[in-house]
């Protein structure tokens, strides 16, 4: 029972998490600036197309690259938008999404070879990683998977310790609670958070190349599928902190994961009813989290 | 050039393509466009156009699909009850999620649209899929709930002109009533108006968004009624996001959402005519929305009024 359901269960969630968590992190750095990026849907796909084309250029390893520039490209219009023109910022994000998808569906349908349909996209499997993956259970969950995730391993940690003990940690907090303060204090804070947007977008973009290289094995339009929407709902229910954060990605994994093991399970529901489980697990989430939580001050302003 | 060439004969070359491609797109557009300005005008950003109209879709279809003996103007009229209730119940779950649980409406109306999706998909292949059960749409529709065409041979039909009795409408509405005022007030400083004493903020913008919601359903149940006659997933290529364009180039004024739905109308036809004739994907419309959505914001600097919105 426990191997049959459970195990491949949890290895999904990790497996499904996995972009998740890039895309949140994203999205988390960025809100602690002050910003809502509601462009990463716009930057996940951005990603997952520049990840195929750069797969089919230069490899696996390239096409991960080629993800977090096509979504730090995607994010610098709306960084010079937010920052420099001063527009609102929800309408802004929401345009560049539109965009992201536009361009995306535009370049597949344009050229379907150079996005790589029917052509053998270059992905990276799982990785068993030596002695930590012989641990029972544990070891085929967390230890057995995608480079991707192994990077997320390090880079959760990471973040949360620039956050919280760095000077420029420090100045990314203080601009999202009060930019004027934070100005006041000698921090450039259109820079900051034209930086924060940036690395939110990279992030995007990776989270789009997981999609792509270490899950699907192919692009699709569309195949972004409201998962940068679902990162800003991460954020919220990760408190806005890095550990937070990666936990409610493992969340939301696991309700998109529920399908795998209700279908292993031949329980006779209608397989819709699972893919609407993450969105109506979003709306749950938010409505009974908010008000705990602390969003930064400054936060979409 | 011959892309170009196409897009003017698919959008304007002739009486067929304004008659029955450009109008014929610019009607749902109208509704939602005018679902998104009434939304916006009270302060609420409404991004869930596109579920709203689905939903509308729904009820629209059930409606139609359950009263094959009516005769026509009850079919239709009870069409666009189901239509309207069906996307203002939608709106009203973002709404009550925001009054009682200060659920930002961005998000929850987005994770709507998710879920209308997933819920279409199950209807067409569920509880209103056609008696054969093979294809995933519902039956088509009887004769009666096949909405009046408004010139003989072309494709327009009713919904164009209740669009523009809509529009109409709300411009009268937002301009002239003591409703209207209440939701410009809402909607131009929130803090001003619940000190001024008269105004139940909260309410208002509830009402707002569930009417909002209403608007978008029209659409839906004026694509079942006047185009496809069924129920089908596709029934929407994101009409509700190119909403947001249309009323934010409109100004946020009903009268202009008329002429901003025609010319997103034109632009989705020609972009059709495009794909068909030169090769050149519908999509690439969506570059062009989302281009005239950052041009636009460059120009007006929309943070402006939301600072004074948030009474900063």
């Amino acid at each position: 029972m426990l191997e049959l359901l459970l195990v491949p269960f949890l290895e999904a969630t990790i497996r499904t998490a996995t972009p998740l968590a890039f895309a949140a992190l994203g999205e988390l750095v960025s809100e602690r600036a002050g910003v809502i990026n509601l462009g990463m849907e716009g930057a996940i796909i951005a990603g997952c197309l520049g990840g195929a084309a750069a797969a089919l250029a230069g490899g696996s390893g390239i096409g991960y690259l080629g993800a977090a520039a096509a979504g730090l490209a995607l994010a610098s219009v709306f960084a010079f938008f937010v920052v420099r023109v001063g527009s609102d910022q929800i309408i802004t994000g929401t345009a560049i999404t539109v965009l992201g998808l536009g361009v995306t569906g535009t370049v597949f349908h344009l050229a379907p070879t150079l996005v790589g349909v029917g052509a053998a996209l270059p992905t990276t499997g799982p990785i068993a990683l030596p002695i930590l993956s012989h641990i029972p259970v544990v070891g085929r969950v967390l230890f057995t998977q995608p480079a991707p995730t192994y990077a997320l391993y390090v880079l959760v940690p990471l973040v949360a310790w620039w956050m919280r003990h760095t000077h420029a940690g420090l100045a990314l907090r203080a601009v999202g609670e009060s930019p004027a303060a934070a100005a006041a204090a000698g921090v450039a804070a259109g820079r900051v958070r034209a930086l924060a947007i940036a690395f939110s977008g990279a992030m995007g973009g990776l989270c789009g190349g997981t999609l792509v290289l270490a899950q699907v094995g192919s692009f699709n339009e569309n195949m972004s599928a409201g998962r940068g929407f679902i990162a800003i709902a991460i954020v919220v229910l990760g408190r806005w902190t890095p550990w937070g954060t990666a936990g409610a990605a493992l969340v939301f994994g696991a309700a998109f994961a529920l399908q795998y093991l209700v279908q292993s399970l031949g329980l006779a529901l209608p397989y819709q009813l699972f893919l609407a489980m993450p969105y109506v697990l979003t709306l749950v989430l938010l409505a009974t989290q908010r008000g705990r939580a602390v969003a930064p001050a400054h936060l979409g302003r | 050039m011959e892309a170009l060439l196409a897009f003017w004969d698919g959008a304007f070359g002739s009486a067929f393509a304004v008659l029955s491609a450009t109008l014929v797109r610019a009607t749902p557009l109208l509704f939602v466009g005018l679902a998104v300005a009434l939304a916006f005008r009270a302060g609420v950003l409404n991004i869930g156009a596109e579920g709203q109209l689905v939903l509308g879709a729904i009820g629209a279809s059930a409606v139609a699909l359950a009263t094959p003996t009516w005769p026509r103007a009850l079919v239709v009229l009870a069409m666009l009850l189901a239509g309207a209730a069906a996307g203002g119940l939608w709106a009203g779950i973002a709404a009550l999620l925001r009054r009682r649980f200060h659920v930002l409406e961005v998000i929850s109306t987005i994770m709507l649209n998710f879920v209308a999706a997933a819920l279409v998909s199950w209807m067409v292949r569920g509880p209103l899929q056609e008696p054969t059960r093979v294809y995933p749409m519902s039956e088509s529709f009887a004769a009666a709930a096949r909405w009046p065409f408004l010139v003989p041979g072309q494709r327009l039909h009713l919904g164009f002109a209740l669009g523009l009795l809509a529009a109409g409408m709300l411009w009268f509405v937002l301009r002239h009533t003591a409703a209207g005022f209440r939701i410009r007030a809402v909607g131009a400083g929130p803090r001003a108006a619940a000190s001024a004493g008269a105004v139940d903020v909260s309410r208002v913008t509830a009402r707002a968004f569930i009417a909002s919601g209403a608007l978008a359903g029209l659409a839906g149940a004026s694509e079942v009624g006047g185009v496809t006659w069924a129920l089908y997933e596709g029934i929407s290529p994101g009409y509700g996001y190119t909403a947001i364009a249309v009323a934010l180039l409109a100004r946020l004024d009903p009268r202009w959402v008329v002429v901003t739905a025609i010319g997103f109308g034109a632009l989705e036809a020609g972009g059709a005519a495009m794909q068909r004739t030169a090769g050149v994907p519908a999509v690439a419309v969506q570059i062009v929305t989302a281009t005239t959505l950052l041009a636009v914001l460059g120009a007006t600097r929309w943070r402006a009024r939301r600072r004074r919105e948030a009474g900063a």
